[in-house]
C-alpha cells in the first residue's frame, strides 16, 4: 500500500516536471478546459488587459465589471505597478494564459512586439477611428496598435493665483514674458505666499516631466528642420535647441517651491503643491485634471505651451500626442481574440461605457465616443484652431528609453547640484551622445 | 557504551523497514520544490544564455554570442570590479563587528538577551524596505550638505556598507555566539592557569576554536555581498553615473545583479541574451569564490 503511494507520488513529480518543461502551447489549451466548468461562457473567450497607468486602474475595472454584467463575457484588468509595465508584460506574455488585450506605445514597443500584435486593420473598431494620427506600423506595414485615446501636456496654469500677483495668461505668449512673470513672482514669492512652480523632483515619481516630456521640445523643433529624418527613430541628433531646453529647465528649477540642490532626492509631491495654491505653474499634461478637479475650478486652470526662446513660438501649442495604444495578442486563442476585439469595439461605441472611459482617459479619438469635460482639451483645441502647430510626441522615439532617461536624470541631478556650463556640458552628453548610443545598441 | 546502544537504535529493523520503505514520501515535497524552483530554472537559463529571446518560451539558438557580448560589456566589468571591492570591505566589517559584538554579550553582562535581540531584528526587514529608509535617513543627512545618496558614489558606496553592516551584523552574531558558547571550558581554564592573558587567551585559544564559525560567517557575507540585489536598487539605484563622451554611461554604484537586472529590462529585448549569460558567469563565479573560500578557511579549522 504504501509502497504504491510512494511510486504515486514520485510519479505525480514527474508529471508536474513534464508539464513545466513542455512547451506551453498544450499548457495553454489545457488550462481553460480544465476551468471550464467554474465559467458558464467559456466557449465564447475572453478578455484580459494588461494596463500601464496605475491612474486609470479602478474606472477600467469598473469598465470591465459593466462589460461582464452587459454580456457574461469575463474581463479581466491587470494593472502593472507604476514603472513596470515592460517587466510585468514581459512575465505575463510568457505565461499559459497570456494578455489578450495590451499596451504596445510607441515605435520601440512595436519593434519589440511586433511579433505578437494581431494586424488590426478593418478591425470594426479600427473603422471607428476618427483620424489616422494614432495608428503604429511594424517594418511590413503590419497595423500593430491604434490609439484609444490622446493626451496633452505643457505648463499648467493657475489662473486666479496669476491674478494675485497681478498678471494675466494673455502676457504669456513666448519664453521672454514667460521667464517676465515666472520672475516676479519669485521675487514677490514672500509678500504672495506661493511660489512660481512647483517642485521639479528628479526620483521616479516625476522625473518623466523633465527627461520625457520637456525634452520633447528639443526633439520636435529638430524634426520641424529636418522631418524626414524624423519619420522614423533617427540614429542621431543634432542637438541644435539643447540651449532652449536649457532655458526652459533653468526657468523652472530656479523659481519652484523647492531649492535645485535638493530636487535629486525627491519624495516631493507637485500635484499636491499645486492643488494647494502653493505654486501658479505646473509642469504636467491633461490627465492632472483628474486628481485636480476635486480641489480645483476648471475655469481657474489653463495649459500653455513650452515656451522656450524658438523663434516664432507665439504660434506653438501644446503637445498633443499619445502611448495609449492598443494591441491585441495574435497567439491567443481564436475566442480570446474576438471576445476582445469586440470588447474594444463596445468601449468606444457604447454611450455609458465611453463616456466613463473618456472621463478617466480623456479624449478618445473615435466617432461615437463621448465628449471630454477636461478643460485642458479644450486650450489644446483653441490653439489648434487659432492655427498654432501642435508639438506632436517626438519623445515616443527615445531609444531604449529607461535607460537613456535614467543617464539624463543623473546628470541633471549633476547639473542642479552644481549649474554651470561644465555640468551642462554633461548633460548634452547624455542627451545627444546617449541618443546615438542608445539607438546603436537598440538596433544593433 | 552509551553510543553503541544509539546506534544499534537507528539500526533496528523496526525503525529502519518504514524509512527504507517510505523515503520518497519525505523526501518527495523537497525534491518537488527544489527541481521546480531551482534546477528547472537554472536549466532553462542556462539554455537561454545561448540563445536570442524576448520571451522565454520563444528563443533563437545563437551560441556563444551572448558570452562574447558580455564580456565585453564595460558596464559589467565595471560592476565586477566593484562587487569585489564591496565585498571585501563589508567581509572585513561584519565578521569583525559580529564578532566583536557577539564577544562582548557572551563575557555575561547584564540584559544580554535585549541586546541580542535588537542586534539581530534589522536582519528580519526585507532588503527594499531597508534601502528606502536608510536612503531616507542618508537624505536627511547629506540633505544638510546639498547632497544626496544618490549624488556622490562615495556616498553610495559606504551607504551600501552602512546598510549591509547593520542589517548582517546581527545574524552573524548569533552564529559567533553559539561558536563562543561551544569553546570547551577546560581548555580556557588552562589558558587562565598557564598565565595567559585575555588578549592571547583570545588570539590562541578562542579563535582557533570558533573558526568553524568563521567559516560559515565568512562564506555567507562574501556570498551575500556578491547576490546583493533589493538593497542596492532601493538605496541608489546604480546612480550617480558617468556619462562618457561617446554617450553611453557608468553606473557607478551599481552591483553585479543590478547591472544583469537593467540589461534584462531596461535596454531593448535583443539584450535579454546577453543579460541571461551575465547571470550565468555570475553563478559561476559566486560558485568559484564560494568554494575557493570554503576551502581556504577549512584549512584553518582545529579538531575538538
Amino acid at each position: 500500500m504504501k509502497k504504491t503511494i510512494a511510486m504515486l507520488l514520485a510519479l505525480v513529480m514527474v508529471f508536474a516536471l513534464c508539464a513545466c518543461g513542455g512547451s506551453s502551447a498544450p499548457a495553454a489549451t489545457q488550462a481553460p478546459a480544465a476551468e471550464a466548468p467554474a465559467e458558464a461562457p467559456a466557449a465564447e473567450g475572453s478578455v484580459y488587459w494588461l494596463n500601464f497607468k496605475p491612474e486609470s486602474d479602478q474606472a477600467l475595472q469598473e469598465l470591465a465589471a459593466m462589460y461582464t454584467e452587459e454580456t457574461g463575457v469575463p474581463v479581466k484588468v491587470v494593472t502593472a505597478a507604476s514603472g513596470t509595465y515592460n517587466e510585468t508584460l514581459t512575465a505575463e506574455m510568457d505565461k499559459s494564459n497570456p494578455p489578450t488585450l495590451f499596451v504596445v506605445g510607441n515605435q520601440a514597443a512595436v519593434d519589440t512586439w511586433g511579433d505578437y500584435c494581431l494586424d488590426l486593420t478593418g478591425t470594426p473598431v479600427t473603422d471607428e477611428l476618427n483620424t489616422n494620427e494614432y495608428m503604429l506600423y511594424d517594418a511590413d506595414g503590419k497595423l500593430c496598435s491604434i490609439g484609444y485615446c490622446y493626451e496633452c501636456y505643457g505648463i499648467i496654469v493657475n489662473k486666479a493665483l496669476l491674478a494675485k500677483a497681478g498678471h494675466d495668461i494673455s502676457e504669456i505668449t513666448n519664453f521672454e514674458n514667460l521667464k517676465a512673470v515666472v520672475e516676479d513672482i519669485t521675487a514677490r514669492k514672500d509678500e504672495l505666499g506661493f511660489s512660481a512652480f512647483t517642485s521639479a523632483g528628479m526620483d521616479g515619481s516625476s522625473s518623466w516631466r523633465f527627461t520625457g516630456h520637456v525634452a520633447n521640445l528639443e526633439y520636435y523643433y529638430e524634426s520641424v528642420d529636418n522631418p524626414d529624418a524624423w519619420k522614423s527613430c533617427p540614429a542621431e541628433l543634432t542637438g541644435a535647441y539643447m540651449q532652449n531646453y536649457r532655458n526652459l529647465l533653468d526657468l523652472m528649477f530656479e523659481n519652484s517651491t523647492v531649492d535645485r540642490s535638493a530636487l535629486a532626492a525627491g519624495g516631493f509631491d507637485a500635484n499636491a503643491e499645486f492643488a494647494n495654491g502653493e505654486a501658479a505653474f505646473y509642469v504636467n499634461g491633461s490627465w492632472a485634471w483628474n486628481d485636480l478637479q476635486a480641489s480645483m475650478k476648471a475655469e481657474d486652470l489653463a495649459m500653455i505651451p513650452y515656451y522656450c526662446g524658438v523663434e516664432g513660438e507665439e504660434k506653438a501649442a501644446l503637445n498633443c500626442g499619445t502611448e495609449n495604444y492598443w494591441a491585441v495578442n495574435c497567439e491567443a486563442d481564436e475566442a480570446d481574440i474576438q471576445a476582445t476585439l469586440d470588447f474594444m469595439y463596445w468601449l468606444v461605441t457604447n454611450p455609458a461605457a465611453s463616456e466613463k472611459a473618456v472621463a478617466t482617459f480623456g479624449v478618445m479619438p473615435y466617432k461615437q465616443a463621448a465628449a471630454s469635460a477636461n478643460p485642458f482639451f479644450v486650450d489644446a483645441n483653441n490653439y489648434l484652431a487659432a492655427g498654432n502647430y501642435n508639438l506632436w510626441w517626438a519623445t515616443n522615439y527615445q531609444p531604449n528609453v529607461d535607460a537613456y532617461r535614467a543617464a539624463l536624470v543623473s546628470a541633471i541631478n549633476d547639473y542642479n547640484a552644481n549649474p554651470s556650463d561644465a555640468t551642462w556640458a554633461t548633460v548634452e552628453t547624455a542627451f545627444v551622445q546617449g541618443w546615438a548610443t542608445q539607438y546603436a545598441a537598440a538596433n544593433g | 557504551m552509551k553510543r553503541k546502544h544509539d546506534g544499534s537504535a537507528v539500526n533496528s529493523k523496526l525503525l529502519r523497514r518504514p524509512i527504507q520503505r517510505c523515503f520518497p514520501i519525505f523526501l518527495l515535497p523537497m525534491t518537488a520544490a527544489f527541481c521546480i524552483g531551482f534546477v528547472y530554472p537554472f536549466l532553462k537559463g542556462l539554455f537561454l544564455s545561448f540563445c536570442k529571446f524576448k520571451t522565454t518560451s520563444k528563443w533563437t539558438w545563437i551560441g556563444l554570442d551572448n558570452y562574447v557580448k558580455a564580456i565585453h560589456d564595460s558596464s559589467f566589468v565595471y560592476s565586477f570590479w566593484y562587487t569585489v571591492l564591496f565585498a571585501l570591505v563589508t567581509l572585513f566589517l561584519i565578521n569583525i563587528l559580529a564578532f566583536a559584538v557577539a564577544y562582548v554579550l557572551t563575557q555575561g553582562i547584564k540584559g544580554s538577551n535585549l541586546f541580542r535581540t535588537v542586534f539581530f531584528m534589522p536582519n528580519l526587514i526585507g532588503g527594499i524596505v531597508l534601502g528606502y529608509t536608510w536612503s531616507m535617513i542618508f537624505d536627511g543627512f547629506l540633505g544638510r550638505y546639498g547632497s544626496s545618496i544618490i549624488m556622490s558614489t562615495k556616498w553610495g558606496f559606504w551607504g551600501l556598507v552602512i546598510l549591509m553592516c547593520w542589517q548582517q551584523i546581527g545574524y552573524m552574531m548569533i552564529i559567533y555566539i553559539a561558536g563562543l558558547q561551544a569553546v570547551p571550558e577546560d581548555m580556557l581554564e588552562a589558558a587562565k592557569i598557564d598565565g595567559a592573558n585575555k588578549w592571547q587567551t583570545l588570539w590562541k585559544v578562542t579563535i582557533p576554536n570558533v573558526m568553524p564559525s568563521i567559516t560559515i560567517c565568512t562564506f555567507l557575507t562574501l556570498t551575500n555581498s556578491f547576490k546583493l540585489f533589493d538593497q542596492n536598487l532601493a538605496l541608489t539605484g546604480g546612480l550617480p553615473f558617468i556619462i562618457q563622451p561617446d554617450g553611453s554611461s557608468i553606473h557607478t554604484t551599481e552591483m553585479l545583479a543590478l547591472n544583469i537586472y537593467n540589461t534584462f529590462y531596461s535596454q531593448n529585448a535583443s539584450s535579454r541574451g546577453t543579460a541571461q549569460a551575465k547571470a550565468v558567469l555570475f553563478f559561476i563565479m559566486v560558485a568559484c569564490i564560494g568554494l575557493i573560500q570554503l576551502r581556504a578557511t577549512r584549512k584553518k579549522e582545529v579538531q575538538q
